[in-house]
């Protein structure tokens, strides 16, 4: 049997080709994604039965659940499915530019200089700016880290590896500085700072999703129109050159596109963690390696994690909501060491 | 002679240290050429300023004639092809994906997989004996079916000159001949300009139209095996005493290295 489906035009002039697995794989998550987010929406301190949600959720519930649902569960919900993917395509194009498996948002400093704008924020600017621009301040903080590691990676050119060994040494000096401000910053903004830190979708609203939306609906489709160098990078930059790609400039997209993601994400939602680690490893798991079908199907593993984790995090130990990166993190770090074990010979 | 490749006055270096300094060369059009010399040497450096994968410092590349750095780096790719050294697939990329690849240069976004790119893409796995093996992860095969599927990926280029960096290095004799032929073949049937670096002079001399000896970061000889390969030239470019005697089979140059070893009186 084909493993292909071949979409042309007569002429040729539009020619492409659909993995039949990658579909497979992409309904079957659809599907699964739709119900975990009708599960979100049911559980918590209330429990809400599946059918009414939808009702609610199409206009037809007798608004008896409003508030939970629309103000508090599916704000938040919907966080979880945008923060997933969000940082699961940062990791899968980090992984594929620097050629390295255990690369990831909160590997090469990406997240920690977030961290470093949120906490100078928190700790700094809470009292006189409104909180609204917290999320700019992470994004500025990412940009700024990210910015600094390409230019020391710098010498004629950036080179993959030292990348990741300059990425790793500035992740540590942030995360310095975040214990820094955290010891000389007034208690009550400390208490708010970690639990941002270590990543919480408690107390979306709306209007994050209303911010956060729009890096997605722009960085994802461009993911897409880069899939194609993207396989090719990852047979090495001198292959890639051979093939006629623009090494450099490339990687400097890539990579911008990659930070503002996972900037995006962890300004909303602080360091959740792993996520775009594990995220990219699964999918290509279930589908290989042709790019193009990782990007929706990474991002849709990144939801699940996310989405699982927040309903443990808010239901496992009621009445207490805990931050959802401890429960990525607990998946996460036994996987990363797995990682480092499975790679220990290469 | 008509020039595929040439070299104007070429300087190239890492740093401080020059690696070529103000060679000139040609490589002839529709011929296997072979470079050769010590380890060291700059033979590699060379055929990869050729591609453009190296800059060299001040000189000029000439892609029949085109200066290399005007023309667009997808533009080259359409024209040249090269194989570096120890190229290394990512983990679970399988045959058929890898020389899928070698397409990117005549892609667009709306144009992924036209026809012709099937048919080329099927045409270099027969040719390379690879088809049987189009759905192997490129790490689950052994090292001359691996080098057999990076050849592959490169003839998808379609291009009329191919490079290849040492693609005999790490493969047993049997699967040296095997690549050198597949390569020979190419040449024969579709005129197809090769050229590589070897480290075995004997089946460098084998298989090469033109060989170019590279010595003290310039050209040291250069032409048909049988005119330059002398007892002089393995001395001068690779410090070794030898004799050289015709190939039994192809009377090509054979190199016999003096130096030690069993002495076995009586013939076979």
């Amino acid at each position: 049997m084909p493993k292909y489906m071949t979409v042309r035009t007569k002429a040729n002039h539009i020619s492409l080709q659909i993995s039949k697995k990658t579909s497979l794989v992409f309904l079957v998550l659809s599907v699964l994604l739709g119900l975990l987010t009708v599960l979100s929406l049911s559980t918590g301190s209330e429990y809400i039965s599946p059918i009414v949600v939808l009702q609610e959720l199409f206009g037809y519930g007798d608004g008896e659940h409003q508030f939970i649902l629309h103000t508090l569960r599916l704000p938040r919900t919907l966080m979880a499915l945008l923060v997933g993917a969000a940082l699961a395509v940062s990791g899968l194009i980090l992984q594929g530019i620097i050629r390295n498996p255990l690369a990831a948002p909160d590997i090469i400093g990406v997240t920690s200089g977030a961290s470093v704008g949120a906490i100078l924020f928190i700790v700094y600017l809470m009292g006189t700016v409104s909180i609204q621009f917290l999320p700019l301040a992470a994004i500025l903080g990412a940009a700024i880290v990210s910015t600094i590691i390409y230019i020391l990676s710098w010498k004629k050119g950036v080179t993959p590896i030292r990348m990741v060994l300059i990425g790793i040494g500035i992740s540590a000096l942030m995360k310095a500085a975040v214990t820094m401000f955290l010891v000389i910053g007034e208690v009550a903004a400390t208490t708010k700072a970690y639990l941002w830190l270590t990543g919480s979708l408690y107390g979306a609203s709306m209007q994050d999703v209303y911010l956060l939306l729009p890096w997605l609906i722009i960085l994802l489709p461009l993911t897409f129109v880069f899939a194609r160098v993207v396989n090719v990078k990852e047979l090495g930059d001198d292959i890639a050159t051979a093939l006629g790609v623009r090494v450099q400039i490339y990687r400097l997209g890539l990579l911008m596109i990659s930070v503002m993601l996972a900037g995006s994400a962890v300004a909303f939602a602080g360091g959740i963690a792993f996520v775009g680690l594990i995220a990219p490893h699964v999918a290509r798991m279930l589908v290989g390696r042709s790019f193009a079908g990782l990007i929706p199907i990474a991002a849709m593993i990144g939801s699940i994690i996310v989405i699982v984790a927040d309903i443990i995090a808010r239901t496992a130990f009621l009445p207490k909501d805990l931050p959802t990166g401890v429960f990525t993190a607990a998946i996460g770090a036994p996987f990363f060491i797995y990682l480092l074990f499975k790679t220990r010979n290469q | 002679m008509t020039a595929s490749l040439e070299a104007v006055d070429l300087h190239v270096g890492y740093g401080e240290a020059a690696i070529l300094e103000g060679l000139h060369v040609q490589i002839p059009k529709g011929k296997i050429t072979v470079l050769v010399g010590a380890n060291g040497c700059g033979k590699s450096t060379l055929l990869r300023t050729f591609a453009r994968l190296i800059k060299p410092k001040s000189g000029q590349i000439l892609l029949e004639q085109d200066v290399i750095n005007q023309i667009s780096t997808k533009e080259i790719a359409k024209r040249l092809a090269i194989l570096p050294q120890g190229p290394i697939a990512p983990e679970g990329l399988t045959v058929l994906q890898l020389v899928k690849q070698g397409r990117y240069p005549h892609q667009s976004w709306l144009k992924q997989w036209s026809t012709e790119d099937e048919d080329i893409v099927n045409k270099a796995l027969e040719v390379t004996q690879m088809a049987a093996f189009a759905d192997r992860p490129v790490e689950a095969l052994s090292g001359g079916q691996r080098q057999r599927a990076w050849i592959a990926m490169t003839l998808a280029q379609k291009t009329e000159l191919i490079l290849l960096d040492e693609p005999t290095t790490y493969l047993d004799m049997a699967h040296q001949v095997e690549i050198l032929d597949l390569l020979f073949e190419l040449n024969v049937a579709e005129q197809r300009t090769v050229v590589m670096v070897l480290h075995d002079l004997n089946l460098a001399c084998r298989y090469a139209h033109h060989i170019i000896a590279v010595r003290d970061k310039q050209i040291y000889a250069q032409g048909k095996p049988e005119e330059i390969v002398t007892e002089d030239l393995v001395q001068a470019v690779f410090g070794m005493d030898c004799m050289i005697i015709n190939d039994p089979i192809f009377g090509t140059p054979l190199c016999v290295p003096h130096g030690k070893g069993h002495k076995v009186t009586g013939t076979r």
